[in-house]
C-alpha cells in the first residue's frame, strides 16, 4: 500500500485521468451549449460513435489524420441537423428522441463498421506531441504537456466555450434563449436558429469526441466503442451546473478515480474489481450529494418553444 | 362419334403419358446428396478476435474442406447476449431443421437445457461447459484455456526484462479466468519472482478501459502483456503505441493486430471437434459426450508468430512445456 | 352569419378536435412506416429483398405460436418499465433508471426465492415478486430523494445508478450469488443458482416461454390506470406534471410526488426484473435486462403515456425486436440494421407531430387557465 503514494504511481494516474477525460470534455461540452440552449440531447454516445466511426474510416484509407477529424466534424453536423429537425422543428419530446438518436447511431455505426471494414483494425492516429519547454519540466512535464493534440484540445475547449458562452452576445443569446425564449423571441433573436445552431456544436463536438477515441486515444474502431460514455458526459452537464469549469471538475474526479481504480488493482491492492470499477460512479453520487447549490437549469430546457403562446 | 372417341383415347393416352413419365425419366444416377445444415449462435460479433471469431473461422474451414456451401450450409446468428433472444433463435434453428445447432456461448446453458427435448432429432452443441444436462442430443465442449495459458506463461516468464507482466483480464469467469490462471503458473514454474498484476475491467467490450488497463501495466513497468476477450484489441493498442510491448494472445491467432510484438496465441481449434460431431452425428450418435480442447487432441495449438524473432532456447521451453503437458507430467489446474 | 366572436371559438375548439385519438393514432404510424422505408433503402444497399425481409419480420412476430408467444414475453417488461415512465413522466420526472431498477429487482427477486426457497409456491411468488417492486422502489427513491431534497437531477443521478446496478450485479453473480454447481464443474460460470420451482412463474402454453407475468403485467396496467385516474395520489401526481407552478398553489408537495412518481416507477421496472427471473429464465445471469430499461420508455411513448395505451404499443414494439431478430436470421443481414431501424423508427414517431399536439394542447390548457386568472 506503500507503493501507491509514490510520485510515480501518482504522476501514472494523473495522467491516465487526463487521458480518460479528453471525450468526456468534447462531449460534455458540446452538450452544455445544447442544453443552455434549452435542448437535452440524450443521443450524444450515438453522434460520438458515429464520429468515431467516420474518423475511423476515413483514417484507415486515406492515412490522413486531419481528413479524419473533418469526417469526424461533419458526422456529428448531420446527427445534430437530424436531431434539430426532430426535436426542435418538429417539438418532438426530446429525451425519447435522444434515446432514438443513441439507438440509430449505435446501430449506423456498427452496421457500417460490418459491411465496410470488418475486422478490427489499428491505425495510426494522434500522436503524443511532447511541448517543447514545458513538456520538459520533470515529473509535471510528463503528466501534463506529453499528450496527442485531441488531448490539449479538449482542455483548450474549456476556457475557450467559457469565453463564448460569458464574454460574447452570441453565448449571451444561447443562454437567453434557454432561460426565456419568449424573451429573447420578442428582441429578435431566432430561438430555433439558435437552437439549431447550439445543438450542432453540441453534435459536432460530440463527433470530435468519437474522434478522439478512435483516432488518438484507441486507434481502433469497435462496434459499440463508447460503451454509454455518452451518457456520462450528459451527466457530467448537471453535475458541472451547465459551466464549462464545473464541467472539466467533474470529468477530472470521475476519470480521475477510474484511473486510480486501475493503478490499484495493477498494484495489487485488494479490492474486488467489481467494487473498484463502481467507484467512479459512487463517488460522482457522493459529490453531488455533498455539493450545495445545485441546479440552476437553464429554464426552459426540455420544452419546444412555439411563439405566440407562453 | 368415332372421332370423338379418337379423340378421348388420344386425350387419355396422353394423360397416361403424363402421369408415368416422371419414373420414366427418373435417371439411374446417385441420389443428391442432402446439405449437411449447421447453425451457430454466438454472443459477439464473428468478427471479435477472440471467442467467436474462432469458432466461425472453424466452421468455415470445415464447410471448405467438405466442399463448400453445397456440402455444408451454415447460418449464423451474432451478438446474441441476450439469452432470451438466444434461446428464440436456438429453437427457430431447431425448427427449421438444421442437423447440428451450436450455442457458442456459456450462458446458453438454460436455453439448451430446455429446448433439446423438444427437437430430440436436433444436436445441440453447447460450450463453453461440461454439462450434457444427462441428454441423448447434447454436446458439451470446453477448452482447457490453462494450459495454452501455461505455456504463454513460460514463454513469457523467460522474455521479461523487467520482471514485470501484466494481465488486462475482462472478466473474472469461464475461460477469461482458467486461462489467467494457467498463465500465473507457468510464470512461476520458470521464475517466481516475476511480478505478475491483474486487472479486470468488469467487461468483455469495454475497449477504452482495456486500452488504459494496458497503459496502466506499461506505464507501471511490464513489458510483456496478455490478457483476453474481444475487447484486448485495446490492450494490443496500447502495446503498439508503447513499441515495445510484447502481446500473447488467446482463442484466436491474433498476431495480424501487432505483427512485431505479438510472440504467440493460444488458438483454439475447433475444426477437429466439429468433424467429429458431424460424424456421430451422421452415425446416429447425436449427444452424450463432452469435448474438451486440449494441446493433447489438437484442440488447442500455440501459434508462434513468424514475424516475432523468437530466441531458440526459448522457444525450446516453450515447446517442451506443450509436450509435458500433453504427456501428462505438468498438471494445470484451472 | 356566425358573428366574428363565435367564428373565433369555432375555430380554437376545432384546433383542439385536432387532438383526437384517431388523428393521434395515425401519425405515429406514418412516422414509423418512413423509418421503414429508409429501413428498406439500407436493405437495398445491403442487397436484400426489403419485401422477403419485412415480410420475415411479420411472419417472425406474428405467424407462429413461437413468434406470437416470443412478442409477449418481450412485451411484458417494456409494458412493466413503459407503466413506471408512464407514472414518472406525468410527475415530468425521466426516468432513464430503468436499466439498474431492472437488475436489483432481478438480484433481491433471486436471492429472496433461493433463501426462502422451502417455502410453498403460493407464499413464494407473491412474496418475491413483493421484494423486486421494493428493490426496484428502493433504486428509484434514491435518485428521487436527491431531486426532492438535494434538487440533484435525476437524469444524473440515474446514469451512475445504472453503472452502479450493473457492476453490483457482476459482483454477486460472482461471488455471493454464484451457482454452486458451477463452481463444483470448475467452469465458473457468470449465473446464479436455478431457482426452486416453486418460485417459477407458470407457463401457459407448453414449449414457449410465455408465462403468468404477461397476465399480472397486464393487470398492473389496470391498477396503474386506476391509480393514476381515480384516487387522489395520481391526482396530484398530473397535477404535478401538468402544471407545477399551480400544483404548489394548491398546496400540493411538488418534490415529494415527484419522488414518489420516480420511486414507484422503479418498482415496477423492479416487478420487471423479477419476471425475468422467475418466469423467463429461472435463474439471474448477465445480460437479463436486455436493454429493457431504455425500450420501456420509447414503448410508453407510443402508448402515449397512457397506461392501457401502453399495452398494444409494448406489444407491437416487442413484435418489432422479434421480429427484427427473425429477420435476421432469415435474410443473414447484421443485427445492427435492425438497431439502426428501430432508432429511426424512434425518432420519427416522436417527431411525428402528436407530440406537438400535446404540447399545444398544454399550452393552450395553461392560456385558458391564465386568461381564467386574469378575469
Amino acid at each position: 500500500m506503500n507503493d501507491v503514494f509514490q510520485l510515480s504511481v501518482i504522476a501514472g494516474i494523473l495522467t491516465s485521468a487526463i487521458r480518460l477525460a479528453t471525450p468526456y470534455l468534447y462531449a460534455a461540452i458540446g452538450e452544455t451549449f445544447s442544453q443552455r440552449s434549452g435542448v437535452v440531447n440524450l443521443g450524444v454516445d450515438g453522434i460520438m460513435l458515429i464520429g468515431a466511426y467516420a474518423s475511423f474510416y476515413i483514417v484507415l484509407i486515406t492515412g490522413n489524420i486531419w481528413l479524419g477529424l473533418l469526417a469526424a466534424i461533419i458526422a456529428g453536423l448531420l446527427m445534430g441537423l437530424l436531431m434539430s429537425l426532430i426535436s426542435v422543428t418538429l417539438k418532438a419530446e426530446q429525451g425519447i428522441s435522444g434515446i432514438g438518436l443513441y439507438m440509430f447511431g449505435l446501430g449506423l455505426s456498427s452496421l457500417l463498421f460490418k459491411t465496410t471494414i470488418g475486422t478490427v483494425k489499428t491505425v495510426t492516429g494522434f500522436q503524443s506531441v511532447k511541448i517543447p519547454l514545458l513538456g520538459d519540466i520533470p515529473v509535471v512535464g510528463k503528466i501534463f504537456f506529453d499528450h496527442s493534440l485531441l488531448v490539449y484540445g479538449a482542455f483548450l475547449l474549456i476556457p475557450l466555450a467559457w469565453w463564448v458562452l460569458e464574454k460574447t452576445t452570441w453565448g449571451l443569446q444561447i443562454k437567453s434563449v434557454g432561460q426565456n425564449p419568449a424573451a429573447a423571441d420578442s428582441l429578435g433573436v431566432n430561438v430555433d436558429r439558435m437552437r439549431y445552431t447550439s445543438v450542432c456544436i453540441g453534435a459536432i463536438l460530440a463527433g470530435i469526441a468519437g474522434a478522439s477515441l478512435s483516432i488518438s486515444l484507441l486507434n481502433l474502431f469497435q462496434e459499440n466503442l463508447t460503451a454509454g460514455q455518452g451518457f456520462i458526459a450528459v451527466a457530467l452537464v448537471y453535475f458541472g451546473n451547465w459551466k464549462p469549469q464545473g464541467i472539466l471538475w467533474g470529468a477530472l474526479l470521475f476519470s480521475t478515480v477510474n484511473a486510480f481504480q486501475l493503478w490499484m488493482q495493477v498494484l495489487g491492492v485488494k479490492i474486488p474489481s467489481d467494487i473498484a470499477i463502481m467507484l467512479p460512479y459512487v463517488l460522482t453520487i457522493a459529490a453531488l450529494a455533498v455539493a450545495t447549490n445545485r441546479v440552476r437549469q437553464p429554464a426552459a430546457l426540455n420544452k419546444p418553444f412555439e411563439r405566440g403562446e407562453s | 362419334m368415332f372421332k370423338r372417341l379418337i379423340v378421348v383415347l388420344v386425350f387419355v393416352a396422353i394423360l397416361v403419358t403424363a402421369c408415368t413419365s416422371p419414373t420414366a425419366t427418373e435417371a439411374p444416377t446417385a441420389a443428391p446428396v442432402k446439405t449437411f445444415r449447421i447453425a451457430v449462435i454466438m454472443p459477439s460479433a464473428i468478427t471479435d478476435m477472440a471467442f467467436s471469431q474462432s469458432m466461425w473461422n472453424a466452421l468455415v474451414a470445415v464447410q471448405t474442406e467438405m466442399g463448400g456451401e453445397t456440402a455444408l450450409e451454415l447460418k449464423y446468428s451474432e451478438g446474441m447476449f441476450k439469452v432470451p433472444d438466444a434461446a428464440a433463435a436456438i429453437r427457430d434453428y431447431a425448427s427449421q431443421g438444421f442437423d447440428i445447432v451450436i450455442a457458442h456461448g456459456s450462458q446458453y446453458g438454460s436455453s439448451v437445457q430446455e429446448i433439446a427435448p423438444d427437437f430430440p432429432d436436433v444436436t445441440f452443441a453447447w460450450g463453453t461447459d461440461v454439462n450434457t444436462f444427462g441428454m441423448p442430443n447434447v454436446y458439451a465442449y470446453t477448452a482447457a484455456a490453462e494450459e495454452g495459458g501455461y505455456v504463454n506463461g513460460v514463454l513469457a516468464a523467460m522474455l521479461t526484462k523487467s520482471k514485470t507482466i501484466g494481465v488486462t483480464g475482462p472478466v473474472e469467469v469461464g475461460d477469461a479466468k482458467t486461462y489467467i490462471d494457467g498463465f500465473v503458473q507457468g510464470v512461476e514454474s520458470v521464475d517466481a519472482t516475476i511480478n505478475v498484476s491483474k486487472t479486470w475491467t468488469g467487461s468483455f467490450s469495454d475497449v477504452a478501459l482495456m486500452t488504459e488497463a494496458a497503459k496502466t501495466h506499461i506505464a507501471a513497468g511490464a513489458d510483456i502483456l496478455t490478457g483476453s476477450s474481444q475487447s484486448v484489441v485495446g490492450s494490443i493498442g496500447a502495446a503498439k503505441e508503447n513499441g515495445s510491448v510484447l502481446w500473447f494472445g488467446t482463442q484466436q491467432d491474433q498476431a495480424s493486430l501487432a505483427p512485431d510484438l505479438v510472440v504467440a496465441s493460444q488458438v483454439y481449434d475447433w475444426t477437429g471437434m466439429i468433424k467429429e460431431i458431424i460424424a456421430k452425428h451422421l452415425a446416429g450418435t447425436l449427444g452424450g459426450e463432452t469435448y474438451i480442447l486440449q494441446l493433447k487432441n489438437g484442440g488447442l495449438k500455440i501459434a508462434f508468430n513468424p514475424g516475432y524473432a523468437l530466441p531458440a532456447e526459448v522457444k525450446a521451453a516453450g515447446e517442451k512445456a506443450i509436450e509435458d503437458i500433453t504427456a501428462g507430467t505438468i498438471v494445470v489446474n484451472p | 352569419m356566425l358573428p366574428v366572436k363565435e367564428g373565433k371559438a369555432v375555430r380554437s375548439s376545432h384546433r383542439l378536435r385536432w387532438a383526437s385519438p384517431f388523428f393521434n393514432a395515425l401519425l405515429p404510424l406514418a412516422g414509423m412506416l418512413l423509418a421503414l422505408l429508409i429501413g428498406a433503402v439500407m436493405l437495398l444497399i445491403l442487397k436484400v429483398n426489403p419485401l422477403t425481409a419485412y415480410g420475415e419480420m411479420v411472419a417472425g412476430a406474428l405467424g407462429s405460436v413461437s413468434g406470437i408467444t416470443q412478442t409477449l414475453v418481450k412485451a411484458t417488461p417494456l409494458l412493466l418499465v413503459g407503466l413506471g415512465i408512464c407514472i414518472a413522466f406525468r410527475a415530468s420526472v425521466i426516468n432513464i433508471g430503468g436499466e439498474g431498477q431492472i437488475i436489483v429487482g432481478a438480484i433481491a427477486a433471486t436471492w429472496f426465492a433461493l433463501t426462502f426457497r422451502t417455502w410453498p409456491g403460493w407464499l413464494l411468488v407473491p412474496s418475491t415478486l413483493l421484494v423486486g417492486f421494493a428493490s426496484g422502489a428502493l433504486w428509484g427513491f434514491i435518485p428521487g430523494i436527491l431531486k426532492a431534497r438535494l434538487r440533484v437531477n435525476e437524469i444524473l443521478t440515474t446514469v451512475m445508478m445504472n453503472a452502479i446496478a450493473l457492476q453490483l450485479m457482476n459482483l454477486l453473480i460472482r461471488s455471493v450469488l454464484m451457482d454452486p454447481a458451477g463452481i463444483t464443474s470448475g467452469t465458473y460460470l457468470a449465473q446464479s443458482e436455478r431457482l426452486p420451482e416453486q418460485a417459477w412463474l407458470t407457463r401457459l402454453i407448453p414449449q414457449t416461454l410465455l408465462n403468468t407475468g404477461t397476465l399480472i403485467a397486464v393487470g398492473l396496467a389496470v391498477v396503474v390506470y386506476i391509480f393514476l385516474w381515480r384516487t387522489t395520489i395520481g391526482y396530484r401526481i398530473r397535477a404535478v406534471g401538468l402544471n407545477p407552478d399551480a400544483a404548489r398553489f394548491s398546496g400540493i408537495n411538488v418534490p415529494f410526488n415527484q419522488a414518489l412518481s420516480l420511486t414507484l416507477a422503479g418498482g415496477f421496472a423492479g416487478i420487471a426484473g423479477a419476471i425475468e427471473v422467475m418466469g423467463v429464465q429461472h435463474r439471474l445471469l448477465e445480460g437479463i435486462t436486455s436493454g429493457y430499461g431504455f425500450s420501456g420508455i420509447v414503448a410508453a411513448l407510443f402508448g402515449g403515456l397512457h397506461p392501457i395505451g401502453t399495452i398494444p404499443a409494448a406489444i407491437l414494439f416487442g413484435g418489432l425486436l422479434v421480429g427484427g431478430d427473425k429477420m435476421q436470421r432469415a435474410v443473414q443481414v447484421p443485427n445492427s440494421l435492425i438497431d439502426a431501424i428501430l432508432g429511426l423508427v424512434v425518432l420519427f414517431v416522436v417527431g411525428s407531430s402528436l407530440w406537438s399536439q400535446r404540447w399545444a394542447a398544454r399550452r393552450q390548457m395553461d392560456a385558458i387557465k391564465h386568461q381564467e386568472e386574469q378575469a
